[in-house]
């Protein structure tokens, strides 16, 4: 009787990451070359923020092309949302930026890995750090953490405050600007800094350069605060980043690293 | 390309290895058999490849396990870790 309890519960945990077919019920454009997909997937049994999902596409030839894409949108949405910048070489992200429509369908499995996940349980504060596309896990984030502490109390509120730092290339490239201006603007608990690495719009008093030492000196929380510190980006970008912050005295267990691989480059 | 530009984290990994090991191995704590180091699979390094995957040690740069999948198969090289601990 007990194995096949634990059979059984083996086979429940299996199906949570068993091949879905999603449908696109809303396309987002972000920037010119990033797209936000709005899916509904029966019988989706929640995220946490931070995780992703992998999505398949087959050919009609049966050649398949499997990618992984973060989860951008809150584990309160019903809805979960991806986005995806184009790769103008790329297999997988062309397709879903330039070719499907609202309706079509997409095959995913998800919610996938524990490790680079964060929630409002977890405490604070919060040290996020983005370049380019490596926004989409962290913004979940901030999402979850807004939307929680939307009904929690002032006391909550003081105990995990967030600070984001995201590199673009350029103003044109942010992702969620709107939403991240009006997020810290009804949040005195989160501070967002961008920094601009190629090109800033005339009046641009932020930071113009690649993430270093110093900014994180200027940016991140003490390392006495003990906070959780999320870096994702482009690989060169992120391996920067947690070194930098190591050197400042960050303990390298509290820090999670997602590296999206060479996506496009410096930012 | 550099190869370095290509280091994923333990992260991207976690798709593939639900196939053959628990749903989420991202928190599962593997030992590397090259140094003895005890690390969440989340914080490995991931070189990704066109039949699958390498995970190596981020102190010592060993091999801890191999992924490949063809068209019938998949292979699954745990050579590399002398002792995996996957949470119930």
């Amino acid at each position: 009787m007990a194995t096949r309890g634990v059979s059984s519960g083996i086979a429940e945990t299996r199906e949570t990451i068993a091949w879905r077919l999603a449908t696109v019920v809303d396309i987002v454009t972000e920037t010119p070359r990033a797209r936000t997909l709005v899916l509904d997937v029966p019988g989706w049994l929640g995220h946490r923020a931070g995780q992703h999902v992998d999505v398949r596409l087959t050919a009609e030839d049966g050649y398949q092309a499997e990618r992984s894409y973060s989860i951008a949108s809150a584990p309160e949405d019903p809805r979960i949302a991806l986005t995806v910048q184009r790769l103008d070489d790329g297999e997988v992200s062309p397709y879903l930026t330039d070719v499907l429509r609202a309706g079509d369908r997409l095959e995913l499995r998800g919610p996938i890995g524990g490790y680079f996940v964060w929630t409002v349980g977890l405490g604070g504060p919060l040290l996020v750090v983005a370049g380019g596309s490596g926004i989409v896990p962290l913004m979940a984030m901030l999402r979850h953490r807004a939307i929680a502490l939307a009904t929690a109390n002032m006391q909550t509120r003081h105990v995990v405050p967030a600070r984001l730092l995201y590199s673009a290339r350029r103003w044109g490239d942010v992702f969620y600007r709107d939403e991240l201006a009006r997020l810290a603007e009804h949040d005195e608990t989160l501070e967002v800094t961008f920094t601009l690495t190629h090109e800033a719009p005339p009046g641009w008093t932020g930071f113009q350069r690649r993430i270093d030492r110093m900014m994180l000196a200027e940016v991140a929380w003490p390392p006495a605060e003990r906070p959780h510190v999320f870096v994702c980006g482009p690989t060169p970008m992120v391996e920067a980043a947690a070194a930098a912050l190591v050197e400042l005295g960050h303990d390298a267990a509290g820090l999670k690293t997602e590296r999206f691989g060479p996506t496009g480059g410096a930012t | 390309m550099e190869a370095e530009e290509l280091r994923l984290d333990g992260n991207a990994a976690a798709g593939i290895l639900s196939e053959v090991l628990v749903p989420d191995v991202t928190t599962a704590r593997a030992r590397c058999a090259g140094c003895g180091a005890m690390r969440e699979m989340g914080a490995l390094l991931v070189y990704p490849h066109g039949m699958g995957i390498v995970i190596r040690c981020p102190s010592c740069d060993a091999v801890i396990l191999r992924i490949a999948r063809t068209r019938t198969q998949l292979l699954l090289d745990l050579s590399g870790a002398t002792l995996l601990v996957i949470p119930r």
